[in-house]
């Protein structure tokens, strides 16, 4: 009998062993790390090119556009570092983004807590004007909105860059958080009401706690985005002391044109804030786009 | 969103309990806290996406330099800026750049990304930092993508040292007028298909395990399961991806106009609606005739989105609407054909592929409420 249980268990423990080896990640099939490793070599290897170039010197640019740094040099980037342009850029560009980005997060928090959660005529017309502002995109809307902005005097200041720059991040925004609001249950609102708690209470005690993931998607998109922005800033700024990092780095790689490893060096610190910004919550943006799409 | 259509349960009772002077001042509360919480979103909303397109509109009538007012210090010309527009054979090359870049990306990018996502779909260890890495071209600007490039790919740059290395002559990859748009072409795929991969990842993870289980079982192959399972049900994540490329496309400026340059960008063979715009209107001083190009751009866009939309995503706003609301909501479609214009239109972009469900489902069925 001994001898009949035996195997028995011994199955039982190896299903065991199984189940729990399947539940780690195993490693994968080495075809599946060749193709991934091409990928992200094809994806990265032209960031690295920038960031590593700022390392060389031109000469050494020159001889072989391609190779590493031989031997390696600090003196571009220490003159990056050691200019007020840059520094003076790098302000410009965090003041417009930080600017647009609270701007969008506290504009779309306030009206989609409208959308979301109040009952009134025109609330189904309100989220449909946002929806429909995603097909107007800055590039239609440029001309007339330089002329407009100049009739304003907002020309060549960084508030003329954040007011467009919200109004047209707005519908996004609206967009992600409308269903996040949406998705808080009644009952909460509910309860609060019975606790002595009113609407505008409630949307700062258990809207805002509850909303964070969606508050913060929408505020790392807009501070990209704007960091990014290239169009605007273009049309709006002539006074270079007002410059974002991307004319910015425009200007300087058209005036350093011979200097390729100054250019370098240059734009690859401009994109470092970017980066870093992304890499921190690319959990966040990543799950909030696809969240977005599987609906 | 039940909750939603139901109307507030809590002001229902609230009504019912309070003496008539409460419920007035409440309603009248109600409606100053709707006031003070949308007038900024929608004063700068309005003033400034809607008012700019609106004076485009107005602007395009006139010949005007940007000085004063169109009607004092321009001249009306009533349509003659739309007829130079589209008899200009450089709006017309560059609208042809436009439309192909707009194919191409679909065709170049939709193939590759789905591979790319089945490849990143499979369980193995670090796929998590791969998918993040890939995703690094998206997130970096137009402007250092356009500028690091454009080093890059100087007959003297480190792309052709890398090919003269393996024997490969290269060309003058950007300053070549036939390899110029083949060029653009691969820094837009290198740039925005990491966004399609994550895209078609979010997917394909929504695609029920049981359905390759049980093919599994009936001895499909690795191939035969993506072809006959994940391709069809992905039809609707590649087709809302579609729709955001095309937009993207219609509008491309940022690195045209970075690598090529303001004044090359008509001969370098890669000029887009976007550059002819600037090139003619701002840069020019015509500011009448600027605006009356981004007319033009603004209806031709519209016209593909909508059209995209009537014949290919309506099939996924149907899809979308699930639950007890469908009927209701079936009838409210048909009989009313402006709320179904609007969650057409509201189904633009990929982060409304969620919401389309929800104003399909409560906008319609609202409006009736108050009908």
């Amino acid at each position: 009998m001994t001898a009949a249980t035996a195997p028995q268990v011994n199955q039982a423990t190896s299903r065991v062993y199984e189940l729990r080896k399947s539940q780690k990640t195993p490693w994968g099939n080495p075809i599946v790390y060749f193709f991934s490793l091409l990928l992200v070599a094809l994806c990265i290897g032209p960031v690295l090119y920038i960031i590593i170039g700022g390392f060389r010197t031109n000469s050494q640019i020159t001889r072989d556009p391609a190779g590493l740094p031989n031997p390696w040099n600090l003196s571009n980037y220490k003159t990056v570092f050691t200019s007020g342009l840059f520094w003076g850029e790098l302000m410009n560009s965090l003041i417009v983004a930080l600017g647009t980005m609270v701007g969008i997060v506290v504009f779309a928090l306030m009206v989609s807590f409208v959308i979301a959660r109040y009952n009134f005529k025109l609330r189904g017309f309100m989220y449909s004007l946002f929806a429909a502002g995603m097909m107007f995109p800055i590039t239609v809307a440029i001309t007339p909105l330089y002329l407009l902005l100049r009739n304003l005097g907002l020309i060549n200041s960084h508030l003329g860059l954040i007011l467009p720059q919200i109004a047209f991040g707005l519908p996004q925004a609206i967009i992600i958080l409308v269903p996040f609001l949406k998705s808080i249950p009644l009952e909460l609102e509910e309860a609060a009401e019975i606790d002595g708690c009113s609407r505008l209470g409630f949307f700062w005690r258990m809207i805002l706690p509850l909303s964070w993931p969606g508050v913060a998607t929408v505020g790392i998109l807009a501070f990209v985005s704007s960091w990014n922005a290239y169009m605007l800033p273009l049309f709006l700024l002539n006074d270079s002391s007002k410059y974002t990092l991307p004319l910015g780095v425009q200007m300087f790689s058209t005036q350093h044109s011979v200097d390729t490893a100054q250019v370098l060096a240059f734009t690859s610190l401009s994109m470092i804030p970017a980066l870093i910004c992304f890499t921190l919550f690319q959990k966040k943006i990543v799950g909030g786009l696809t969240g977005a799409v599987k609906g | 969103m039940s909750a939603a259509i139901a109307g507030h349960p809590t002001e229902i009772t609230q009504i019912a309990k309070k003496p008539k002077s409460q419920r007035s001042s409440d309603s009248m509360r109600k409606g100053i806290e709707i006031l003070i919480l949308s007038v900024p979103a929608l004063v700068m909303f309005l003033g400034f996406v809607v008012l700019p397109v609106i004076m485009a509109a107005y602007y395009g009538f006139f010949k005007w330099k940007g000085y004063g007012k169109p009607s004092v210090n321009g001249t009306f010309v009533g349509l003659d800026n739309y007829k130079i527009i589209l008899t200009d054979p450089n709006f017309q090359q560059a609208l042809g750049h436009t439309l192909l870049i707009a194919v191409l990306s679909l065709v170049i990018q939709g193939p590759l990304a789905i591979l790319f996502a089945l490849l990143l779909n499979q369980k193995f260890k670090g796929r998590g930092i791969i998918r993040t890495l890939i995703f690094v071209p998206y997130v970096v600007s137009e402007v250092i993508v356009g500028t690091g490039w454009g080093l890059m790919l100087q007959s003297t740059g480190a792309v052709n040292a890398v090919l003269a290395k393996v024997g490969i002559t290269g060309v003058d990859w950007i300053a070549d007028p036939k390899a110029a748009i083949w060029t653009l072409m691969f820094i837009i795929s290198w740039k925005y298909i990491g966004f399609a991969v994550i895209l078609m990842i979010a997917g394909m993870q929504s695609i029920p395990e049981e359905l390759y289980e049980a093919a599994r079982v009936d001895g499909a192959s690795f191939w035969q399961m993506q072809w006959r399972i994940t391709l069809p049900l992905l039809g609707s994540t590649v087709r809302i991806w579609a729709f955001l490329s095309l937009i993207g496309s219609l509008q491309l400026f940022d690195l045209v106009y970075i690598i090529w340059g303001q004044y090359v960008a008509s001969t370098a063979g890669t000029s887009t609606m976007a550059t002819y715009m600037v090139r003619e209107g701002r840069l020019a001083g015509n500011y009448g005739y600027g605006n009356a190009v981004a007319v033009v751009i603004f209806v031709i866009s519209l016209v593909i989105a909508l059209t995209y939309q009537h014949f290919v995503l309506n099939r996924d706003l149907e899809g979308a609407i699930t639950g007890p609301e469908k009927k209701r909501n079936r009838k409210h479609k048909v009989s009313n054909k402006r709320a179904h214009a609007r969650s057409a239109a509201a189904n633009v972009s990929a982060s409304q592929a969620k919401s389309s469900e929800a104003s399909l489902a409560t906008a319609p069925i609202h409006e009736g409420e108050v009908a």
